[in-house]
């Protein structure tokens, strides 16, 4: 297969053109859930739990009933038979997981978060749900509550589920070669203790979905901002025990995915019971309280890590603990976690490796994969060591970092442990050494000491930081894509991806143009229906370049194949004599002489009564599922300069630099967004984003005055350094992007504050690092400090 | 029972008369009863500014605002940007600039750089982000947005004097 680039081609693969779906956001046309009005639609709210852990007892909904406008109140007795007596699936399950702990869709004796649904009311509009909603009366008996992973996992803790075995989600060891016996011999060991904290997704829009019921089909239609259409409908087939035909979910412009929007959420279930029960549409969507209460976040980890390096200040090992919050249940299992684990390595020669890792429950909203799914944990983590060591033997750090990496030459280079997609981490392609340096050029690290000095002469402290990473992206199994060519010659992409804002419309069509011989804007991309489309993942783990890139090109591919053969039958000529441009097939030698799309695609159908010719498949349409055999891993270094005010502790990042490496790239105006934008969510999670909770695991931080994201005035301008490493498992030689500018920025941001002060011997080991933090680190070094 | 009022409101030129909610909030009233559905909803507690708008010509938080305050007033929504049909110089700039990803934020990006370059025509850098500091993106990293105003800033100028 090839991918080479049509010469005549302007807009496919490799361009930088604009987005196809800019025009109708920039009007206002864009059509997000909630800005879909049904006729006779009604509106949910739910009752939610008011306590952390606590047990439901009586529920009485009479006032509520009574108010005008409420026509149902739905508790976990009034749910159907088939959704009582199931909790919501485990997505991926593992014989780890010791107690697969799940809720039901509207809590049945105990909540185990603030926030858990209890009850689901229906009214003519969304003020009247939430007045009724005050009124339903619910008895809690409130129970002791785990507010802290690490405390969970004492002796005598409390259970963050009344009558589990213990707080323990699951407990597994990530291993490569021997770590105890290679430490034994090593010329230095360190330890550090980090405390990562993320935050949460917080896209903009905030979750929401409308069901409608159809009483002939006994089926549903779902519309739902979410970053998966099929695996949503799977989960609405599993818990209202329906054919396929019986529930079609949709999913309209979404304002934000980030990882959590392709959970499943009881909201949905509710909302398609209250529609079959009353007949008529319902929409629910979330405000931003239930958002911060109730949206997966991803939260908590305590590591403990021992280092071991030679006198050279070569890795023999590294080993340690890792305690994962997993929050009240399991809905991911452990691929939180165990992404988090086998990413430690990265782009180093690590020849020995041990990890325990242990997922506990707490009463919090569960923690699943948030933009970077626990990856940057694990290279902050890594980088801190690097730093560390780096300190200790006073060497530089770009040295030790250069001394460890993994050599282009070593690809493919297996790392020894088992990814959570089942297969070996092995590294299909990179130059690692090569990125840092030109991320280190770019970011003029060898100027920095003269900064830094000059600075200091003023009173201003100056750091520098940087962190490497490597990243497991694009996963299968696989996505779907059918190229159509419609009888009218039009020419339509129906796919499973599902975009939240990755420009799917148009690098896609960008994709398939090259193919097709058209260009792109003459291409449709309709995304996550599953009306449209059999079998379908969604968007998340940047994996739709790779997959549904693929599919695209491979079913595009096809269709031409095709195209070309009805085409040599009705001209009588050979394939190998025509090519498409323009909407045609054409002659090569006399390009007038051609056959349109549309006649071709007239042709492909048949005609009633008559054989299909030449034995073809009808149809001028072709779908393929590529299913890659692996991750493939994209790559990159960040380096990070910042000054911090020693009197206030504030941050400010001076200068930033990013080399990437996400293979070839289809559009690099897209990707550049992707990386930079990536970026930004990474500062939150260095400098400011931290959800709060008090002893009883109550939420603290539940807007946005309380949980700060980042602001235009807080975010770095990026220099990007693109390089290119292709992949050499999948046709087009792509990895995915839209991770990797997060990964690693909590890890140079931290090495470029501890650095800043190094002069006041501050040690840097949590994330995020606040200002009020870092002035109680300086301690009596903190200018202006009196006492 | 509900409390009510009717109100006379001119949107984007268009006037409207109805009776409403006393509670019922603007950026509620714009989207549900006009279905305009460009002004968006990002937190409801003006901090986000998805749902600004242009009330009087001055940017103002549709879900801080009550619909019956708006009785007498001229609001303007995104949806007047592009009101020949044709994206406007601030709107073709966001395009050019890859100044939006999901689309969510854009419309409340759009009406406070529509105030702020009205009343800032030369804006430097610093300026442009301090000017969106009161609203939130979780996608681009603000980068394209900044670039968009900016070369917005220099085409306004360069075609109107």
């Amino acid at each position: 297969m090839s991918a080479e680039k049509r010469p005549d081609s302007l807009t496919g693969f490799g361009a930088s053109v604009k987005r196809k779906e800019d025009p109708a956001f920039l009007r206002g046309e864009g059509q997000f859930v909630d800005d879909i009005h049904l006729p006779d639609m009604l509106h949910a709210a739910f009752v939610r739990s008011p306590y952390a852990h606590a047990k439901v007892g009586a529920i009485d909904k009479h006032a509520a009933l009574a108010l005008p406008g409420v026509h149902a109140v739905i508790t976990f007795a009034d749910l159907p038979e088939e959704i009582r007596r199931q909790t919501m699936p485990l997505l991926v399950p593992h014989p780890a997981i010791k107690q697969p702990l799940l809720p039901y869709a509207l809590a049945k004796d105990e909540t185990c978060y603030a926030g858990e649904p209890v009850a689901c009311v229906i009214a003519d509009n969304r003020y009247i749900a939430e007045d009724a909603a005050q009124l339903v009366e619910v008895d809690y008996e409130p129970l002791p509550a785990v507010n802290d992973c690490r405390a969970a996992i004492e002796d005598g803790a409390p259970l963050a589920h009344a009558g589990a075995e213990s707080n323990i989600a699951a407990r597994f060891p990530v291993k490569v070669g021997d770590a105890d016996r290679a430490f034994a011999g090593a010329a230095h060991v360190f330890r550090e203790k980090i405390y990562q904290h993320r935050g949460g997704p917080f896209f903009m829009e905030c979750r929401g979905a409308i069901a409608q019921y159809d009483a002939q089909s006994q089926g549903y239609t779902l519309h739902v901002s979410s970053q998966g259409s099929h695996r949503l409908k799977r989960c609405m087939l599993d818990m209202f025990d329906l054919g396929d035909h019986q529930m079609r979910v949709i999913t309209p412009d979404v304002g934000g995915g980030f990882g959590p929007k392709g959970s499943f959420y009881p909201e949905y279930i509710n909302v398609a019971v209250a529609a079959r029960l009353l007949r008529r549409p319902v929409k629910w969507i979330e405000d931003r309280r239930e958002n911060f209460l109730t949206t997966h976040q991803e939260r908590d980890q305590y590591w403990d890590m021992e280092i071991a390096v030679d006198a050279n200040a070569k890795i023999i090992g590294v080993r340690g603990q890792l305690i994962h919050e997993t929050g009240a249940y399991v809905p991911w299992g452990i691929v939180l976690p165990w992404i988090t684990a086998t990413t430690v390595p990265g782009p180093y020669v690590v020849p020995h490796f041990k990890l325990d890792v242990i997922s506990v429950f707490t009463n919090k909203i569960q923690t699943t994969p948030v933009r970077g799914a626990g990856r940057p944990e694990a290279v902050t983590t890594m980088e801190r060591l690097m730093d560390r060591v780096a300190r200790e033997l006073k060497l530089d750090r770009a040295e030790v970092r250069r001394r460890n990496f993994i050599q282009p030459e070593q690809m493919p280079y297996k790392v020894g442990i088992i990814f959570r997609d089942g297969r070996p981490v092995t590294y299909d392609s990179g130059d690692y050494p090569a990125s840092q340096a030109a991320a280190l050029k770019t970011a003029d690290y060898d100027g920095f000491a003269k900064r830094q000095l000059e600075a200091r002469a003023q009173g201003r402290y100056l750091g520098i930081g940087m962190a490497n990473a490597v990243e497991a992206t694009g996963l299968g199994p696989y996505e779907s894509a059918t190229v159509r060519v419609a009888t009218s010659g039009k020419i339509v992409i129906y796919t499973g991806a599902t975009p939240q804002g990755q420009s799917h419309k148009t690098t896609l069509a960008q994709i398939a143009s090259d193919q097709l011989g058209v260009d792109f804007n003459d291409i449709t991309v309709v995304t996550a229906d599953t009306a449209t489309i059999a079998l379908g993942i969604g968007s998340f783990a940047a994996r739709t370049a790779v997959n549904a890139g693929s599919s695209v090109h491979m079913a595009a591919m096809e269709v031409a194949a095709k195209a070309k053969k009805i085409a040599a039958g009705m001209m009588e000529c050979l394939e190998d004599d025509l090519e498409l441009s323009g909407g045609y097939v054409r002659l090569k030698s006399a390009p007038d002489v051609k056959k349109s799309l549309r006649e071709i695609a007239v042709k492909s159908i048949g005609m009633p009564g008559f054989s299909m010719a030449g034995g073809l498949p009808p149809g001028l349409e072709h779908t393929a599922h590529f299913t890659p055999d692996q991750a493939v891993y994209s790559s990159g270094t960040h380096v990070a300069e910042v000054e911090v005010d020693i009197e206030t502790g504030e941050v400010k990042i001076v200068r930033y630099t990013v080399a990437h490496d996400c293979g070839r790239v289809i559009n690099p105006m897209v990707v550049e967004g992707q990386v930079v934008g990536g970026v930004a969510h990474g500062v939150g999670n260095a400098l400011y984003e931290q959800l709060a909770f008090d002893e009883n695991a109550q939420p603290l931080s539940t807007n946005f005055g309380e949980y700060l994201l980042p602001m235009a005035a807080d975010v770095p301008k990026v220099d990007l350094v693109h390089l290119e490493t292709p992949s050499p498992l999948n046709p087009l030689g792509i990895k995915g992007a839209g991770e990797g500018g997060t990964i690693s920025a909590i890890g140079a941001i931290l090495g470029a504050v501890e650095h800043a002060l190094e002069p006041f011997g501050v040690r840097i080991a949590e994330a995020p690092i606040s200002p009020q933090r870092i002035v109680a680190l300086l301690g009596e070094h903190a200018r202006g400090r009196t006492q | 029972m509900a409390d009510t009022r009717t109100i006379s409101v001119i949107v984007n030129g268009k006037s409207h008369t109805a009776t409403i909610e006393t509670r019922l909030t603007l950026v509620d009233f714009l989207r549900h009863e006009l279905k305009l559905t460009g002004t968006h909803v990002g937190c409801e507690h003006g901090v986000c500014g998805a749902c600004t708008v242009l009330v009087g010509g001055i940017s103002a938080r549709a879900c801080l605002m009550l619909a019956v305050q708006c009785d007498g007033l001229e609001v303007a929504t995104v949806e007047s940007l592009a009101a020949d049909g044709k994206l406007n110089t601030l709107q073709q700039a966001f395009q050019d600039n890859h100044g939006l990803q999901c689309g969510f934020c854009t419309p409340g990006m759009l009406m406070t750089l529509t105030e702020f370059l009205r009343d800032h025509p030369e804006p430097n850098e610093a300026q442009v982000r301090e000017a969106l500091s009161g609203n939130l993106c979780r996608c681009t990293g603000y980068q394209g947005i900044v670039d968009a105003a900016l070369d917005a800033a220099k085409k306004m100028r360069g075609t109107t004097r």
